[in-house]
C-alpha cells in the first residue's frame, strides 16, 4: 500500500547502511590477519549501492536503495619482513591485508549517521500516519 | 445536496501530495550514499494543479490563437509535471546530488505542513459534525 511505502524506503536505506557497517566490522576485525602468500591474504570489502529505478510513482519494487554486491579492494597487500613469524614465506615476509583503518573508521561514522537519518525519517513518518489515523476523533 | 468530500476542499489533495513528497524525500535520504543518484523533489504547485485544482497564480501556458496551434503544457502529458531534480549546492565527486541537511530540513518542513493540513481537515470535520448534530 502506497501510504506505508515510506517505511519500505527508509527500511531499505537502513538495511543498506547496516551491510556497510558489517563490512567495516569485517575489515577492521581482519586488519591484522597476516598470511604467508600475497594472493591468500584478506582484502578490504566495500558494498556497492544502487538506486532502485521506478521505486517512486508506483514502480514494481518498494525498496529505494539496494546493495548490488560487495567488491574486494585490489590495492596491493602490504609485505612485512617478519622472519620469526611462523606464517612467513621462504624469504621471511608475511603479507598484511590492504585495510586502511582510517578509511574504515570514516566509513563507519558516515554509515552510522546515514542509518540514524533513516531512523528519524521512519519515526517522523510514523507520527504523521498516527495523526492521520486519529483524523476526526478529537 | 451537501457533498461531504467537496467540504474538505483542497486539503484532501494537499494531504496526498504531502505524503508523496515525504516518500520522495525519504527516497533521497535513503540514497544519500548512492553514487550517481540525483535528488528529486515535488513541485507542490504543479502536483496540486495536476490533481484537478485550477491554479490562480497561473503557470505559463502557450496561447493558441489559431485552431492548429499546439497547447504548451498538455504536450508533456506523459511525464509527471510535478517532479523536479534538485540543483546541488555542493556537487560531490561520485555524482550524488543529495544534500543531507537540506533534505532533512525539507522533510521536517513537509511533516509540519502535513500536520497543518490535518488540522485544517479536522476543523472542517468538526464544523460538519456541529451541523449534523445540530447542537
Amino acid at each position: 500500500m502506497s501510504t506505508f511505502k515510506v517505511f519500505d524506503i527508509a527500511g531499505s536505506g537502513m538495511a543498506a547502511q547496516s551491510v556497510r557497517i558489517n563490512t567495516v566490522a569485517s575489515n577492521l576485525a581482519n586488519a591484522n590477519s597476516v598470511s604467508g602468500n600475497a594472493n591468500d591474504v584478506y582484502r578490504a570489502r566495500h558494498p556497492v549501492f544502487e538506486a532502485v529505478k521506478g521505486a517512486m510513482r508506483g514502480g514494481a519494487s518498494d525498496a529505494a536503495v539496494r546493495v548490488t554486491g560487495i567488491v574486494e579492494s585490489d590495492a596491493p597487500a602490504m609485505a612485512r619482513y617478519e622472519p620469526g613469524n611462523p606464517l612467513a614465506d621462504s624469504s621471511g615476509y608475511v603479507y598484511a591485508p590492504n585495510v586502511n583503518a582510517v578509511e574504515e573508521m570514516v566509513d563507519m561514522i558516515s554509515a552510522s549517521r546515514s542509518y540514524q537519518n533513516n531512523v528519524e525519517v521512519m519515526n517522523t513518518s510514523k507520527e504523521m500516519l498516527l495523526a492521520t489515523l486519529r483524523l476526526g476523533q478529537s | 445536496m451537501l457533498d461531504i468530500s467537496s467540504q474538505l476542499g483542497v486539503h484532501a489533495d494537499a494531504l496526498r501530495v504531502r505524503s508523496q513528497r515525504a516518500e520522495l524525500i525519504a527516497n533521497n535520504l535513503a540514497n544519500a550514499d548512492t553514487p550517481n543518484f540525483k535528488a528529486r523533489d515535488v513541485d507542490f504547485r504543479a502536483a496540486l494543479a495536476a490533481s484537478g485544482y485550477a491554479d490562480p497564480g497561473g503557470g505559463l501556458a502557450m496561447s493558441t490563437t489559431q485552431g492548429r496551434h499546439l497547447g504548451g503544457p498538455s504536450a508533456m502529458a506523459g511525464a509527471d509535471p510535478a517532479l523536479r531534480y534538485r540543483q546541488p549546492l555542493a556537487p560531490s565527486l561520485d555524482g550524488n546530488t543529495v544534500d543531507v541537511q537540506m533534505e532533512q530540513a525539507s522533510f521536517a518542513e513537509n511533516a509540519v505542513r502535513y500536520q497543518a493540513t490535518l488540522t485544517f481537515i479536522n476543523s472542517r470535520l468538526r464544523s460538519l459534525m456541529t451541523a449534523i448534530t445540530g447542537q
